[in-house]
């Protein structure tokens, strides 16, 4: 893992000092909360429905036990015993008083974490594969440029009052588990034919209102090229982006109004006058970045193959979870753990103290001191050896951690919604929670299989509704709320984003209409092998809206 | 009908609160100071800009509550999740605290 030099730390440091000497001039009421307003939201302190929330970065969802153990502590001491992991791989407290805020922070910097740049118009956390170093499939770990990223990026003279905010996602496998194409930035890395690592470089993709898929303007960017290039894309779009209209403001508008090729024209231009600047990364400071993700000295561990098989055997429960929760790892005596915080009929990202530190405890022991947030509001224990799944199995069991649902339709995002934001039109998590419910079974779901439904409470499309294969937006329509549907969503190496089904439904309504869909693709799939998605592209929206709207459906 | 009241959030901890008849920010929306028309209204606004000078409290806005009975009920979702909390955690926020003694 990348720890702190001493540059870091002061950085950190001094960040925390002044935000403390902002607070208290806040407070003596020196600083009026049209001042301070920007610097809580630069040091992640926002106002929500029923108290300030901060939101801590994870950067690229990376942490160690110890990080995860403050975390917890940080619940308990000034939270109310609980955070919500988000869809940007952050965490967030609900609770915490302004006056203690100082003091969280000052904890957060003594294991080398912070909430910098996790809010405002600069360039908010960057995320990265879930699995990163760890997955079978990965070309290279993304986390090292994303590192770079970070620290490029952090309180970037230039890049601090863009027009609004931006977010890059680092990818290292073809298989995008990062959502790179709904980003401002998304970077895939890859090998030439020489073999030589690069970045395909994306740009101009997002959700939100006006939802748009990426362009590639790059098939192979060098390595050494990724500041310069990062740079020269951030600077056009300083430059041109719309300013004079928040809901035009993002570098997809910007992509969209002025063309793929005439902006990758002004990048391209932008970049010759930069290209052989003090921004080109020499290899040893890549080198000397990688080595802090080496990956961990793992001890062979054969033996755990035939003890899984007879494990397995004996418990469906555990044997369930292991096909739907543990994914390949690039050492085959090993396995990728995702810790589902989606439990049925639960709030999905949501862990509480005790869950936390259980969670620390058992990356400390069998999982290397790693641990993982996913973009999908998950934990994930990168290194657990096969030979020690049934016991990290049993431990998770003990505080409801071992829902064997990762992928399938409980596993579902969702956004805090008006039970806690403020920009929020209508509830997320008890629609999600209700659909958790209806479809809970275990046979039912693994049946459906693979299904990402996601839930967002406002058009801003925190819970990604739409790149749900099933995404759902809730609104509020003549005081009441409604959810409309959106079909056929992707946010992973084909990405797409949902049609709309039509008119919206009610909170009474919603959850038949989801089941109708499912029911519908079970009805229609080839096989069991056809997912919801394959369906989807192969039909189209005409069957599922006939079983949604048809006159015959109602009238049934 | 539906008259309003004006609510804010407290600016040391954001807790929700409304400017009560006493002139004082209250914890619950009960003995809220009720405008019944535009006057009324105006002078609640005032008080609102008022008290964001004194950095009492952020985020102040007049909301539309209907009386019933003795109670003030806001008429938007938003505002009743202010007034209650969570509603997928009944035990947080003020509908958690412990009901008034008769």
């Amino acid at each position: 893992m990348y720890r702190y030099d001493e540059f870091d730390h002061a950085f950190v440091s001094a960040r925390v000092e002044q935000f403390k000497d902002q607070v208290e001039r806040r407070l003596a009421g020196e600083l009026t909360e049209e001042q301070f307003r920007p610097l809580r939201l630069m040091n992640g302190v926002y106002l929500q429905l029923h108290a300030y929330m901060l939101r801590v970065a994870v950067p690229y969802g990376t942490l160690s036990s110890r990080q995860m153990h403050k975390l917890a502590h940080i619940a308990r001491r000034y939270d109310r015993g609980y955070g919500h992991f988000t869809t940007r791989q952050n965490i967030q407290y609900n609770w915490p008083a302004l006056k203690d805020i100082p003091a969280v922070l000052d904890e957060l910097a003594s294991v080398e974490m912070h909430a910098l740049q996790t809010s405002g118009n600069c360039i908010r956390n960057v995320t990265a594969d879930h699995f990163a170093g760890a997955a079978a499939d990965e070309v290279g770990d993304p986390r090292p440029y994303a590192e770079i990223l970070r620290q490029w990026s952090s309180m970037h003279p230039e890049f601090s009052y863009l027009p609004r905010k931006f977010k890059i996602a680092v990818t290292g496998a073809d298989r995008d588990r990062a959502a790179i194409q709904v980003h401002d930035i998304g970077l895939h890395l890859k090998k030439n034919e020489a073999g030589e690592l690069g970045f395909a470089v994306y740009v101009g993709g997002g959700q939100g209102r006006t939802p748009m898929v990426a362009k590639k303007i790059r098939d192979f960017l060098p390595v050494e090229d990724l500041l310069t290039y990062t740079t020269a894309i951030v600077r056009v779009y300083n430059l041109n982006g719309r300013r004079d209209n928040k809901y035009k403001a993002r570098i997809k508008i910007l992509v969209h109004e002025t063309g793929t090729e005439e902006i990758t024209r002004q990048i391209e231009a932008e970049w010759q006058a930069i290209k052989e600047t003090d921004l080109k990364l020499p290899q040893q400071d890549v080198d000397a970045i990688d080595t802090y993700f080496a990956p961990p000295n793992l001890v062979q561990r054969p033996e755990g193959w035939s003890g899984l098989a007879a494990a397995r055997k004996a418990d469906h429960a555990f044997s369930a979870w292991v096909d739907q929760n543990v994914t390949p790892h690039k050492n085959p005596d090993y396995g990728v753990v995702t810790i589902s915080l989606k439990p049925i009929g639960g709030i999905p990202g949501d862990a509480t103290d005790a869950q936390m530190d259980l969670v620390a405890d058992i990356a400390e022991k069998f999982s290397y001191d790693e641990i993982r947030v996913s973009h999908e509001q998950n934990l994930v224990l990168p290194h657990v050896a096969i030979a020690d799944l049934r016991i990290v199995y049993d431990l998770l069991l003990t505080d409801g951690l071992a829902t064997a649902n990762a992928g399938l339709i409980t596993d579902i995002i969702s956004c805090p919604g008006l039970d806690y934001c403020a920009l929020a039109t209508a509830r997320s998590i008890p629609v999600a929670q209700r659909i958790s419910e209806r479809f809970g079974d275990p046979e039912r779901q693994a049946d459906i299989g693979e299904l990402k439904l996601k839930i967002s409470g406002c058009i801003n499309a925190c819970g990604h509704h739409h790149v749900g294969h099933i995404g759902i937006l809730g609104v509020e329509k003549k005081g009441e709320e409604l959810y409309q549907i959106s079909l056929g969503g992707s946010g992973d190496e084909i990405c797409t984003i949902g049609d709309i089904t039509g008119r919206g439904f009610s909170s009474e309504e919603i959850v038949d209409a989801i089941e109708t869909i499912v029911d519908r693709y079970l009805e229609i799939r080839t096989d069991k092998e056809e997912t919801f998605l394959a369906t989807y592209r192969r039909v189209g929206a005409a069957p599922f809206k006939d079983a949604l709207y048809s006159e015959v459906a109602n009238a049934a | 009908m539906s008259v309003k009241v004006l609510t804010a959030n407290r600016l040391t901890d954001g807790e929700v609160v409304w400017l009560g008849a006493n002139g004082e920010w209250l914890e619950h929306i009960d003995g809220a100071l009720i405008a019944r028309h535009a006057e009324a209204v105006n002078a609640l606004e005032e008080a609102g800009k008022s008290a964001i000078k004194s950095n009492l409290v952020i985020d102040v806005n007049v909301i539309d509550v209907e009386e019933r009975g003795t109670d003030l009920y806001p008429v938007r979702l938003r505002e009743r999740i202010r007034q209650l909390g969570p509603t997928i955690r009944l035990d947080l926020g003020k509908q958690a605290e412990k009901p008034k003694a008769a």
